[in-house]
This record gives structure tokens, C-alpha cells and sequence, in this order.
């Protein structure tokens, strides 16, 4: 894995009525990232590592971060719309689709929609499936507690005033899609099983807000699916084991998808 | 001015050591704290002493809903009212009902009608969000907070004004029989307080020409009511018309006692456990995101660091006007001067909070009725 940053940049695309801020940097087969609940207000070193071998493209969500809030934004299933729209307005093709936390499960929302111009499908510590034990409530913690639920070692979250001030425009926005029922859909569960595409599940093995469990529930519902743990993680692995998610999202292109 | 004796319901019997393991009487108190024996006797007492404040000539009674919590127990307000509608002369007023926690919102048409009904035309309708940390009790989504309040008050106030059978398409509701009996006693409708801690957006709402509805300031320092207050006066304006003092009202914790001195050590206990153990919430139960709009939620994140914490004593609640407590003739005079200066039309006294019991709860309500409420209303009200 090359450890080189390829030039990332910061642009502004319309789609479906809504001005999308999108990260982007690297080369090679599009690897399309959906943020979980917060957006990167700038390149993060997981980007940096994938940059190397793909073109990374981390859009803030519409209604999230720099993105602008469009008046039809109520559902996760929106979002999967959207990013469809989004897929053809960039013009990319056999992307690798990957989402963290409701990015995951936007992911899993859109390919079970509609699998063209998709190559594969990473999901990392996903919301989308029903809890077999409960995690913390992350909209009952402090944001001290949060940090210490989401990771591992805090020093690896995010407390810069960029981040600090599109805080309440995240949490509004995750709450909407999201608050009820709790992370999750029960239509997925009945039809994950219909996904057709080759998947890689990562989780950090300590996550506190979707216990590691919940791996297995996404392996045993996708056929096919591959799962790799990452160490020393909790709920965001990319963030604080950059390199051991790069390296297993290659292995897992590279390997055949398998 | 009028006068509307309100209460909370609290269980008053909760044990106060409570905040050594929890953090909250809301949301996650174990109901294990509650005894269903000591909460029968302190309904009926409740209802005697609301019954009670309508009897030494209150202009009306008031009560409210709230959810899994020490601090109200009325998750169903229909029963309260019911339970004192045929007991009571004055003006029942339910401040109010949750909107958005519903899921169908013509229950609260046909429980408002059927209240109205029983009564001969004596209910106010009050309508609110509901505290953020029921959002959290009921799992309601807080992001449609706004959305669904306003659909459903459209929703209820069609329900009662139009005749039905009619279908009700929304966003967040679809009917395809809408058909209210009873229909409401008083015609076109029963009156609707909008009773708030300040929201902009629910103030805006409230004081727009279609609506004119009566907005009351809970619980909170009289700076704040003055802004609010005014806030809703200055949107009057802004629709074209002058408020006037029977569109706006206060509700706040009052004691009086025999002198300034012996009411501020009686109430002391009780209102410290209302401030400091009943309404003991984080922040994360008060406002859910989306609870608030985005601009107030981004208001709120910048204020934080000026925000004073810590608990509340009965001094700096007497000092901000939170409490109004003293002998008659310091609770008169305080009232008169929020009268003046605040434009009010309606005052709520909560006369019993926290653990305050009955027997002071008793004599609070009879000093209130006989010493304070013919002396204001004798005299000739000058407002701003």
C-alpha cells in the first residue's frame, strides 16, 4: 500500500437539486466512501492510504457537513436515491461502494435498488440491520461519552472547531433518518438477502455502538459476504487503523473479491 | 389578569437520593422508585387540590401531560380532566397536549371535544411539542418535531370546524375517514394556548393573524418571559394587528406564606427538589437533535460556555423570578409589576412543586385565592 498522498481536492457538484461537497483525490477504479454519522471536514489518512490505489470520492451526504439540505431528505432510502443519481452525474463506472455507520446502510439500500455500475460492496461497522444486543444509545451520551464509546483511543477523534461546528447540522440529520427504528430497517433485513454483488464486511473488534456481533449478522444475511476484524479499533476502524483498512479493502479487490 | 391554578403532578414522594445513581429523574429513572400505593393517595390529593383552587374562585384549573418520568404523572391528561370536569365551575385548561408524540392526532379531537362536551364549553386546548426528553421515552423521531406539530394542530382544527366524513392526506398522516364525534361545544372551536419555553419558531407561529393564539412563557426567568412576550407582540405587528394582553401569559412556581421570611424558609426544601431533582435532565434528553431548528440548536451550541451550571437555590430562583414567594403583599406586589411590565392577560400559578405537601400545598392555594387574586382584581390594570 503506498503511504504517498495523491492530491486530494474539495469540489462542489449539483445533483438532484442539492449542492454536494465532495472530497477527492488518488487513481485507479472509482472507490466511492459514504460517511457515517459525521462528515470528514477534510482528508483523512484512511483516504490518503486508498489514494494510492483508487480514485477515493468522499461526498458529504446531502443535508450533512458542506452539503446543502434539499426539502426531499426523510429517509435513508432518500439518500440511496440519490446517491444513484449521483453515481451517474459523475459519470463513474464499476465503483467500489463503501459506507461507515448509515453510509453503510445507505450503501446496502442502493444496491439492493440497483447493482449497475457497481463492482463491490465494503461495509464497515454498518447501521441498516436490527441489533442482536444492544450498543450505547449515541443520542443519549455526552459528546465526551461519545468519544469514548466510538473509540478506541480518543486521540483519534476529530476535535477541531471545523468538525465541533457542523456538529448539531450532522446530529439533526442523522436523527431524521435514522432516530426511529434505531439505526436500522426491517424491510433490509427481509431482503439483504436478495444483494448481488461481492462483499467485504470490516468492524472494529471493539466497537461499543454496533457491537462486533453485528458482523456476523451482516455475513450470515449477504451471500458470500468476506468479514475482516480490525484490531484495536471500535466504531471506526478507517480512522484509527488507516492502514490495516486500506490494506484489507485491497486485499479484498485485488484478491478477486473474494 | 386572569388566574388559573396549574399543576404538575409531580410524584412527590420520590426519593431525592435518587441523583446518587442516576442522572436524571427522566427518561431512565427505574419505575422501581415509584409506589403505586403512595401514588393513589397522591391523585386523589391532587385532584382535591385542584378542585379546591376552582372552589375559592380561580378563573380555571390547569394541567399538562408528560411522559415516564418523577416529574408529572399525567402521561394521559383525558383522565385528569375527566376526573375533574364535573367537580369544577371554572375554565379546565389542558396545556397541554404533545402533538407530535401521537400517531394518530384525532384522538386528541375527540378527547378535547369530549372534555368540551362534558364541561358546557369550559376547556382551553393547549397544544405543545413536548418536553425533548420525551422524544427519547417515546421514540419519536425529534427531526420531524416541527413538521408533525404543525400538521397535526391543521389536522384537529379541520377535524372540529369541518363536517366530516373527510379525507386528511399530509406527509405525516393520511385519514381517509375523518369524522369527529363529539363534535366541540364551543363553536368554531374550544380557545388554543400554545404554552412553549421560548421557541422562535413556535412563537411566530402562534402570534401569525390566522391564528392569534394565547402564548405562554413557562417557567423561566421574567427576562426571558419579557422577551418572549415581547417577541410574540413584535410578530403581532409584523402580521398587522396589536396583541392584546389576553393573547400572552406566564406560568410560574408561587408561595405564599404568612411574612417574606417564613414563606422563603418553608418553600426552600420543595422548590430546590423542583429545580435541582424533578426537572434534572442533561442536555441530551432537554434537546434531542432536530428538536430545535438548526439556527436555535447552532444559538444553543454557541451560548453554551456562557451557561452558568450547577445547582439552583431558592435565592438565585427568587432573585431571576423563576419563584414568586413572600407574604401576600410581596407576591401581590411582584404580580402586579409583571402585570405592568410583562403586558400579561393570564397568569398560571403553580402552587404546589417538588415535594411541597399538602397541607402547605392547602394554604398556598387559599392565601393565593384570598389575599393576592380580589386585591389584583380590584384594581384598574395599567400595562406597557
Amino acid at each position: 500500500m503506498s503511504s504517498v498522498a495523491a492530491a486530494a481536492s474539495r469540489s462542489t457538484h449539483t445533483v438532484e437539486g442539492t449542492q454536494v461537497s465532495v472530497l477527492r483525490g488518488g487513481s485507479g477504479p472509482p472507490l466511492l466512501f459514504l460517511h457515517g454519522s459525521d462528515a470528514f471536514t477534510d482528508w483523512q489518512p484512511f483516504m490518503a492510504e486508498l489514494a494510492g490505489r483508487f480514485d477515493v470520492i468522499v461526498p458529504d451526504h446531502p443535508g450533512f457537513g458542506q452539503s446543502s439540505t434539499p426539502p426531499w431528505l426523510d429517509t435513508i432510502g432518500d439518500l440511496a436515491h440519490f446517491y444513484r443519481a449521483f453515481i451517474e452525474a459523475l459519470g463513474l463506472h464499476d465503483v467500489i461502494l463503501a459506507g461507515h455507520g448509515i453510509g453503510g446502510w445507505i450503501a446496502c439500500e442502493l444496491a439492493l435498488r440497483d447493482t449497475r455500475d457497481l463492482r463491490a460492496l465494503v461495509l464497515v461497522d454498518a447501521a441498516g440491520l436490527p441489533l442482536t444486543e444492544d450498543g450505547v444509545d449515541t443520542f443519549m451520551l455526552s459528546p465526551e461519552a461519545l468519544r469514548k464509546a466510538s473509540y478506541t483511543d480518543v486521540s483519534h477523534a476529530p476535535t477541531d472547531d471545523a468538525f465541533l461546528a457542523q456538529q448539531p447540522k450532522n446530529a439533526l440529520m442523522t436523527a431524521r433518518v435514522a432516530w426511529c427504528p434505531r439505526f436500522y430497517d426491517p424491510q433490509l433485513a427481509k431482503w439483504l438477502h436478495r444483494l448481488r454483488l461481492p462483499a467485504l464486511i470490516v468492524w472494529g473488534e471493539q466497537d461499543a455502538v454496533f457491537p462486533p456481533r453485528q458482523a456476523e449478522t451482516f455475513a450470515a444475511a449477504i451471500p458470500g459476504a468476506r468479514t475482516q476484524l480490525v484490531a484495536a479499533a471500535g466504531h471506526l476502524p478507517h480512522v484509527e487503523q488507516p492502514q490495516a483498512f486500506a490494506a484489507a479493502v485491497a486485499a479484498f479487490i485485488q484478491g478477486g473479491l473474494k | 389578569m386572569k388566574f388559573i391554578a396549574f399543576h404538575l403532578m409531580p410524584y412527590a414522594d420520590l426519593d431525592l437520593s435518587y441523583t446518587d445513581r442516576y442522572e436524571s429523574a427522566w427518561v431512565t429513572l427505574p419505575n422501581s422508585y415509584y409506589d403505586p400505593v403512595k401514588g393513589h393517595a397522591l391523585y386523589n390529593r391532587y385532584l382535591d387540590e385542584l378542585e379546591y383552587a376552582d372552589q375559592l374562585g380561580f378563573d380555571g384549573i390547569g394541567i399538562n401531560e408528560h411522559h415516564q418520568n418523577a416529574y408529572g404523572l399525567m402521561p394521559t391528561p383525558g383522565v385528569i380532566a375527566g376526573a375533574l370536569a364535573r367537580r369544577t365551575r371554572g375554565s379546565l385548561a389542558v396545556l397541554g397536549r404533545a402533538l407530535p408524540l401521537v400517531n394518530n392526532p384525532c384522538v386528541i379531537a375527540e378527547e378535547f371535544s369530549m372534555i368540551d362536551n362534558i364541561t358546557g364549553g369550559r376547556l382551553i386546548a393547549g397544544f405543545v411539542r413536548g418536553i425533548g426528553a420525551e422524544y427519547h421515552s417515546w421514540n419519536m423521531n425529534p427531526a420531524f418535531s416541527h413538521e408533525r406539530f404543525g400538521e397535526a394542530h391543521d389536522l384537529i382544527v379541520r377535524a372540529w370546524t369541518e363536517t366530516g366524513p373527510f379525507h386528511w392526506r399530509g406527509k405525516h398522516y393520511d385519514f381517509r375517514y375523518v369524522n369527529t364525534w363529539p363534535r366541540p361545544y364551543q363553536q368554531p372551536h374550544p380557545p388554543i394556548w400554545i404554552p412553549s419555553q421560548g421557541s422562535r419558531e413556535t412563537i411566530v407561529w402562534a402570534a401569525a393573524a390566522e391564528r392569534k393564539y394565547t402564548y405562554l412563557q413557562t417557567y423561566s426567568p421574567v427576562a426571558a418571559v419579557k422577551k418572549f412576550l415581547d417577541m410574540y407582540r413584535e410578530e403581532a405587528q409584523k402580521a398587522g394587528y396589536t396583541a392584546t394582553p389576553e393573547q400572552v401569559g406566564w406560568m410560574a412556581p408561587v408561595f405564599v406564606g404568612e411574612t417574606d421570611a417564613s414563606a422563603r424558609a418553608e418553600a426552600q426544601p420543595h422548590i430546590e427538589s423542583f429545580a435541582n431533582k424533578f426537572l434534572r435532565m442533561t442536555p441530551e434528553m432537554v434537546r434531542p437533535p432536530g428538536y430545535l431548528s438548526l439556527a436555535s440548536a447552532n444559538a444553543v451550541l454557541e451560548a453554551k460556555s456562557s451557561q452558568a451550571g450547577g445547582a439552583r437555590t431558592i435565592d438565585q430562583l427568587i432573585e431571576s423570578g423563576q419563584l414568586i414567594c413572600g407574604s401576600a403583599a410581596t407576591v401581590r406586589d411582584q404580580l402586579a409589576e409583571h402585570e405592568r411590565t410583562l403586558g400579561l392577560g393570564h397568569f398560571l400559578a403553580l402552587l404546589q412543586f417538588g415535594t411541597l405537601p399538602h397541607e402547605a400545598t392547602m394554604r398556598n392555594i387559599e392565601r393565593f385565592a384570598r389575599d393576592v387574586i380580589p386585591q389584583l382584581r380590584a384594581r384598574t390594570p395599567v400595562t406597557v
